[in-house]
């Protein structure tokens, strides 16, 4: 119709303008609200998966910044020499961004890290020290890897002999829900505490079994399966040794079996 | 006012967008796994159609015809985004599980359609309206779909349980087709079945 160009470019650009006001309003309004919530939501897991916090309490805001702040330590570890590296601030940490700084992070090649799915592994992890009065309690660390579908996020409580597990939660995946999904079933993630991580020799042994596995005195590596989810059951085996190796936490958990850091 | 009420419910049975129009299936198919996050996406999306119908029905008197489609993209882009980023500061874990399928609302072939279709040609009260209405329109699919996937495939309902899961020493073993994406199909077909039963003047003539 007899709209020329200048008034077509004009107008285009008007649009913009005005959508682009809005929408950066909009994310620059809301960006401490949105913190805040992801703060807070890391904050709960590490609560849960501590057993502080009930999986579905409902409680404010305040009394989780208050569990979190009484209990627990985030800390940085430096996964190539499992020591502390106290020099990077903890509280403004962010593993997953590291994982995504080519300078924070490298490729996974051992076969391990391979097996569990995962292709770039971050140089420092951040972890949390449960810590009642004096003592480490336990020490959280940050698993993920891939199960059937999805890569599965989560956390493995190790108590402070470096080798009692106790607990496992996952806070992300797409497993299916009724088969894999099952991970996030409380009988089954209660299974994990007081069996062993490592064997022996100090190797990564805990795993997920076919069937059903004894209690934790009898077979301390074994926990059950997950009927009809071979795979996502396997994948959380090869994830949570390859975290306990050394490719991971290994020699992190080492400090504390040898008592150098209880 | 009968034109309103007209603008308001036929969306919901007569001219439903998804299933008269079929639009917007994609989506249904992906969100539907949980009643909780039908309900948010339904929202979302009714938001996103009355206030892009709104919008555009203002302007729709100045928008150069040759770029009317990136205009109307523009602006349901900008919503989308804000209806995004409101779901991250206000509802922080429905908006993790809807992750990627809030962007999508862009996408979704309701809102663009209703743009073209409507907001072009009609004032902005009335857009509005449409809107709302083929939101809901969308919304009555979702959480028709949601409801029967999430009661069948994980025996909850937002989340609560309902039927006692055998993983739980219950009797109720899920049924493992509704939490995948052809048990939406599935259930989008028996839908667009009663409703067709029931208005038979939908059915399209055999060619």
């Amino acid at each position: 119709m007899g709209r020329d160009w200048k008034y077509i470019v004009g107008f285009a650009t008007a649009v913009c303008l005005v959508c682009s006001v809005i929408v950066a309003g909009s994310a620059v309004g809301l960006r401490e609200l949105q913190d805040t919530n992801k703060v807070l939501d890391r904050q709960k897991k590490v609560l849960i998966v501590a057993g502080l916090l009930a999986e579905d309490a409902q409680v404010s805001a305040d009394e989780v910044q208050r569990l979190f702040k009484e209990n627990v330590r985030p800390r940085v570890v430096d996964l190539a020499t499992g020591q502390y590296d106290d020099k990077t601030d903890a509280a403004a940490f962010d593993q997953q961004k590291a994982l995504k700084d080519p300078s924070a992070s490298h490729k996974a090649e051992s076969p391990e890290a391979r097996a569990a799915g995962i292709q770039r592994l971050p140089n420092k992890a951040l972890v949390f020290e449960i810590v009642a009065g004096k003592d480490i309690e336990m020490v959280i660390l940050p698993i993920e890897g891939k199960g059937l579908w999805s890569t599965l996020y989560g956390y493995l409580a190790v108590g402070r002999d470096g080798n009692t597990i106790r607990g496992i939660t996952f806070y992300q995946h797409g497993e299916t829900p009724g088969l894999g999904g099952e991970v996030d079933n409380p009988k089954w993630k209660a299974l994990w505490p007081g069996r062993k991580a490592y064997d022996a020799e100090g190797h990564a042994a805990i795993g997920v079994i076919k069937g059903q596995a004894p209690g934790a005195a009898e077979a301390p590596h074994k926990v059950d399966g997950l009927s009809g989810a071979t795979i996502t059951s396997n994948g959380v085996t090869k994830l949570v040794r390859f975290w306990l190796g050394d490719g991971g936490f290994g020699k992190f958990l080492a400090g504390f079996r040898k008592g150098e850091r209880a | 006012m009968s034109k309103t009420r007209e603008v308001l419910l036929d969306p919901l049975f007569n001219n439903n967008p998804i299933g008269l129009q079929v639009l917007g299936i994609c989506s249904a198919l992906a969100v539907t796994t949980k009643l909780e996050t039908s309900v948010v996406m339904a929202a979302a999306v009714t938001a996103v159609t009355a206030f892009s119908n709104v919008s555009i029905s203002l302007i729709r008197n100045m928008i150069p015809p040759s770029i009317r489609i990136i205009v109307q993209l523009t602006v349901i882009a900008s919503l989308v985004i804000v209806v995004d980023q409101i779901l991250k500061a206000y509802m922080f874990e429905v908006s993790k599980q809807l992750s990627v399928f809030v962007g999508l609302i862009i996408t979704n072939c309701i809102v663009m359609g209703r743009a073209e279709a409507y907001a072009m040609q009609n004032p902005p009260v009335s857009s509005f309206i449409d809107g709302i209405g083929n939101g809901l329109g969308y919304s009555l699919v979702l959480l028709f779909v949601g409801f029967f996937r999430e009661l069948f495939g994980s025996g909850k309902l937002m989340g609560v349980e309902v039927l006692s899961l055998t993983t739980d020493g219950g009797w109720y073993t899920p049924n493992g087709l509704m939490v995948l994406a052809p048990g939406a199909f599935f259930l989008i077909g028996v839908f667009i079945w009663i409703v067709r039963t029931w208005k038979p003047e939908q059915i399209e003539e055999a060619s």
